[in-house]
């Protein structure tokens, strides 16, 4: 079940992180993980615990905020909210990663032993 | 970078409030754990199968933890904190190595610490409580061959026209007696000018400061500001002591002011207890009144520079206004400059002598701390060899070389910190070592304290930084080359990865034994200068004569009662049993005190234009030259005859013969001094005056009733012991006279080794240091050999199935451990070569590449270093065999 998932590249966490906030607003860390697996069509291997590192390190990079709340059932959970300076963080990052793709997609499509030539 | 700034903020806050957030990060997870659950029983799971679900997909929580932990943390701080424990739980596992690491840290940390405290309180800023020392400079007046002091008038016009500087002022040392019961105590003053404290910042506790005025006529201001712990021990700090009187130097002064507590007065050397004003230099200084002669050169002072000027642009304007004095009074000036000196090499107190010593400490302090350096890196190379395994593993499970460098680093800080702790302590108890040194005078112990201020501090703890990372960086550089998969193979230890590795702990061996040997030379150098300087004569004979002195002054006595007393007393003592003859001077050589001086003239020789002939010269009693020993070429001796009524006479010595009476006898001739001319009656052989040092100087003798002075000294040609005398002479003091007391009684012996005494601290400084430069270096040396041969036993056992035999092993050991010690000579003599000319002023007639400080450091070093290499060869013969080869 799990040999395709896939592995998550080192920051790639904090960025899905932020682009979650950023489209659901208010959340607490069970529904962002959630959302997250729901999104990647659970094609990503994530451990949900592994997102608080990634949830404290964005607080204390000041991109977003937390505070303690009511579920919609009534229960008492930590709420994440992405901050200004959290947005214009995102949208950096979605940039850098937008270009990226796109190259690692050009190289990778070149075809084999197209070198040769 | 305020964002970062913020982040490392929350950071050090999580990283101090560990215990709330994990906390808060449990309440998290558990309600994230629930909402998991309760959505999985909303998808029609049972309870076990939702609760099972939710945690497989949370996944390892003490990972998380561990995650949140570090991404929240400082991972350095933690990881810091982590080698720090651990390095202390290393250090308690092997007490032994932690103990001879730290004890030669200690040392070495300590004997820097200790030179820097004497520097920084002796040097540097030698005057407690004085605002702005680093603008302090000294002054002296300067001819082409000589220095001098200033005279009064020069030092008024210093103060009238030089702009670059805040202020001037004078400090002359002097002393007086004050007698307390039958005991005549010796206390040291000075004569300042009226400036003095408010120029150094310092306010009286009670009273008050000189008055400018009080600087102006012939001893018309009897005043007299106090030290606080005169005030105390003497006067029993009295709070009504202002106004009250005490008689000084035959004077009644009233005190007028008390100052601080701490306030030392500003002379290198000794704590002043009293201050007079410049007015009262005739009670005080001999000679007469000097404040309106330009030709009186006796003044001893400091000038203060504005802020910003270099003492280049201040000598430029003193220079200039010493060439407008040359030219304005030639009678007095010509020829003559003025010098500045920066406060550390103030050549008339102990400053100027003390420095080239302290200076060569420094060096040989950072020696002492080299060695113990390269001692500590050998101890912890050895120990990581020990430490191979674990380091390894630790290296195979992933650690990071900058990880395991800073770990070493961390022990190795650890290590000097102690040492540092040790070394400070060390130098504070040494910070009043320097005075146990040098000799007591009249009862009164010389004041020279270390000074432990932030500055001393701060370049001690540089200096254990930075030695910190010399020896920590030793293993590390072995460590960063580990061969993992070679280490973790075999824990093979022979001789050929023995030998690969051993070079570094050779080298240092090396450069132990060659620094090792710098300082033994140096110290040899300069044993050889005091014993030449101890065994050379003086020109006067040092056995069996003894000076003191009778304080006739404070005792309030005129020049004709002073006459008549000192003629009994001479008479008195000479009748004692056991004394040959006994006459008075008003110096005696090597003493303390300064002898006259004068322009001279003399007949029939016509001085160059810028040539101002002038000599010292002593008031000697009849007998005088019999009694101290200095022999007469040519003439005859004062007698009681040569008074006040017969016609002037002197005797010159064979310098002052030769240099105005070429290839003459110049007995009969005549000589002019202080406006008299005197006929010569004799010349005596040339002495040593002030120094042993000194080059031969022109100098005559007058006849004391010719130039009386009430104050004298006493010189006795006996066999008695001091003590003996001492005592017999009180006796006839007390039956003369109940008020007088005796100065101490030394002997003329005792008075030329005190005026040796800063080559003596040198020696005994050096020696002591020297002498635990060699220990530190045997245990290097022992180190190594003893660490080889247990590593090379596989190879000794070889050798010994092969037909070698004990004695053999024995020598090949010691060889070993020789070649070490030679070949560390040899670099030690060539370095030696170029280092101990700079011992220059502290060598008394040796040369710097003298053989036999050299020889006797070759043996004395080859000497420990068997010895050091004895144990391990020893243990050598003892392997067996059979164990050896089958060690591995």
């Amino acid at each position: 079940m799990s040999e395709s998932k896939l592995d998550l590249l080192q920051g790639t966490l904090d960025l899905m992180v932020l682009q979650t906030l950023a489209a659901m607003g208010t959340l607490h860390g069970y529904g962002i993980a959630r959302r997250i697996e729901q999104v990647s069509g659970n094609e990503v291997l994530l451990n949900q615990g592994t997102i608080y590192a990634s949830l404290v390190r964005l607080q204390q990079r000041g991109w977003i905020s937390a505070e303690w709340g009511t579920s919609t059932n009534n229960r008492k959970a930590k709420f994440y909210s992405i901050t200004k300076r959290g947005r214009k963080q995102l949208s950096q990052d979605a940039a850098y990663w937008q270009r990226l793709s796109e190259v690692m997609g050009r190289v990778l499509a070149l075809p084999e032993g197209s070198g040769d030539k | 970078m305020s964002s970062r700034l913020l982040r490392l903020i929350r950071r050090l806050r999580s990283f101090f409030r560990v215990t709330e957030q994990d906390r808060d990060l449990d309440a998290e997870m558990s309600a994230h754990l629930e909402l998991a659950i309760e959505e999985n029983l909303q998808r029609g799971l049972s309870q076990d199968e939702a609760r099972r679900q939710a945690l497989i997909h949370f996944g390892g929580s003490q990972q998380a933890k561990e995650n949140h932990r570090e991404a929240r943390s400082l991972p350095l701080l933690e990881t810091l904190l982590q080698d720090f424990r651990f390095a202390l739980r290393m250090l308690r596992r092997s007490p032994g190595f932690a103990l001879l690491a730290i004890f030669c840290l200690t040392l070495g940390i300590g004997a820097n610490a200790a030179v820097f405290s004497w520097m920084e309180g002796l040097l540097f800023r030698p005057y407690p409580m004085v605002a702005n020392q680093e603008r302090l400079v000294a002054l002296t007046g300067s001819t082409k061959a000589d220095r001098t002091g200033l005279s009064w008038p020069d030092f008024l016009d210093l103060q009238r026209n030089c702009k670059l500087f805040d202020a001037f002022f004078v400090s002359k040392i002097t002393g007086t007696t004050l007698s307390i019961g039958d005991r005549a105590q010796v206390v040291t003053g000075s004569i300042v000018s009226a400036n003095y404290f408010n120029t150094l910042g310092i306010h009286p506790i009670l009273g008050r400061a000189f008055d400018p005025e009080e600087d102006v006529g012939r001893s018309a201001h009897p005043v007299t500001v106090i030290s606080y712990q005169l005030w105390k021990e003497r006067f029993g700090g009295d709070p009504q002591i202002i106004g009250k009187t005490q008689r000084m130097d035959g004077v009644i002064h009233t005190i007028i002011g008390v100052a601080p507590e701490g306030f030392y007065g500003t002379f290198v050397g000794w704590a002043m207890k009293f201050w007079v004003p410049a007015s009262m230099e005739d009670t005080f200084e001999a000679g007469g009144y000097k404040l309106e002669d330009r030709g009186e050169r006796w003044i001893e002072s400091y000038g203060r520079l504005k802020a910003g000027v270099t003492l280049e642009q201040a000598q430029q304007e003193v220079s200039a206004v010493a060439k407008r004095l040359d030219a304005d009074y030639p009678a007095t000036n010509r020829g003559h400059g003025i010098q500045l000196w920066p406060l550390w090499q103030t050549p008339f107190n102990n400053a100027g002598n003390l420095l080239p010593t302290l200076e060569t400490m420094l060096v040989v302090v950072v020696f002492v701390l080299l060695i113990a350096c390269a001692n500590v890196g050998n101890l912890l190379l050895v120990r990581s060899f020990a430490r191979r395994h674990e380091i390894t593993v630790r290296v195979a499970v992933g650690a990071g070389r900058k990880r395991l460098l800073q770990q070493l680093l961390i022990e190795g800080l650890v290590l000097s910190a102690i040492g540092a702790i040790g070394g400070l302590l060390i130098a504070r108890w040494c910070s009043h070592l320097l005075v146990l040194l040098l000799p007591v005078r009249n009862g009164n112990a010389m004041h020279l304290p270390g000074e432990m201020d932030w500055r001393v501090m701060a370049l001690s703890i540089a200096v254990c930084l930075l030695a910190t990372l010399l020896f920590a960086l030793v293993p590390a550089i072995q460590t960063s080359k580990i061969d993992l998969a070679g280490t973790l193979r075999s824990e093979m230890a022979g001789v050929a990865r023995g030998r690969g590795k051993s070079w570094v702990r050779s080298t240092l061996v090396v450069v132990q034994v060659s620094l090792c040997f710098i300082l033994l030379v140096g110290a040899g150098l300069l044993l050889e200068s005091l014993q030449k300087i101890r065994s050379d004569s003086p020109g006067f004979s040092t056995d069996g004569v003894l000076v003191t002195a009778v304080n006739l002054v404070a005792s309030g006595y005129d020049a004709e009662h002073a006459k008549s007393f000192q003629e009994e007393l001479i008479d008195r003592i000479q009748a004692l049993p056991g004394v040959e003859s006994v006459a008075f001077a008003r110096q005696t050589p090597l003493g303390y005190g300064t002898f006259s001086s004068a322009p001279i003239a003399v007949e029939g020789y016509q001085p160059a234009p810028d040539e101002q002939p002038s000599a010292d010269y002593n008031q000697v009693g009849p007998g005088y030259f019999a009694t101290v020993g200095i022999p007469l070429v040519s003439g005859r001796e004062f007698t009681r005859s040569d008074n006040e009524t017969a016609a002037p006479v002197a005797i010159i010595n064979e310098t002052l013969a030769a240099r105005y009476w070429p290839g003459k006898n110049p007995v009969g001739e005549r000589l002019q001094a202080k406006g008299k001319w005197m006929q010569i009656v004799g010349i005596a052989k040339t002495s040593k005056y002030y120094s042993m040092r000194e080059q031969p100087k022109p100098f005559f003798y007058v006849p004391r009733r010719q130039d009386f002075s009430i104050s004298g000294a006493l010189t006795i040609r006996t066999r008695l012991r001091p003590e003996i005398f001492a005592a017999a002479m009180s006796r006839e003091l007390k039956a003369m006279d109940q008020n007088l007391a005796l100065y101490e009684v030394i002997s003329l012996q005792e008075q030329v080794d005190r005026s040796t005494s800063a080559q003596k601290v040198a020696v005994t400084l050096t020696g002591t240091l020297g002498g635990l430069a060699l220990v530190l270096a045997a245990i290097g040396l022992y180190g190594v050999m003893s660490y080889t041969v247990s590593q090379s036993t596989r190879e000794l056992g070889l050798r010994m199935a092969l037909g070698a035999n004990s004695s053999g092993l024995f020598r090949l050991v010691i060889s070993r451990g020789l070649v070490l010690t030679i070949s560390g000579i040899f670099l030690g003599a060539a370095l030696a070569v170029g280092l101990t000319r700079l011992l220059g002023y502290l060598l008394y007639k040796v040369s710097p590449y003298d053989l036999r400080a050299f020889g006797y450091a070759f043996l004395v070093l080859t000497l420990v270093s068997l010895i050091a290499c004895f144990l391990p060869a020893w243990r050598a013969t003892r392997v067996d065999p059979i164990v050896a080869l089958r060690y591995e």
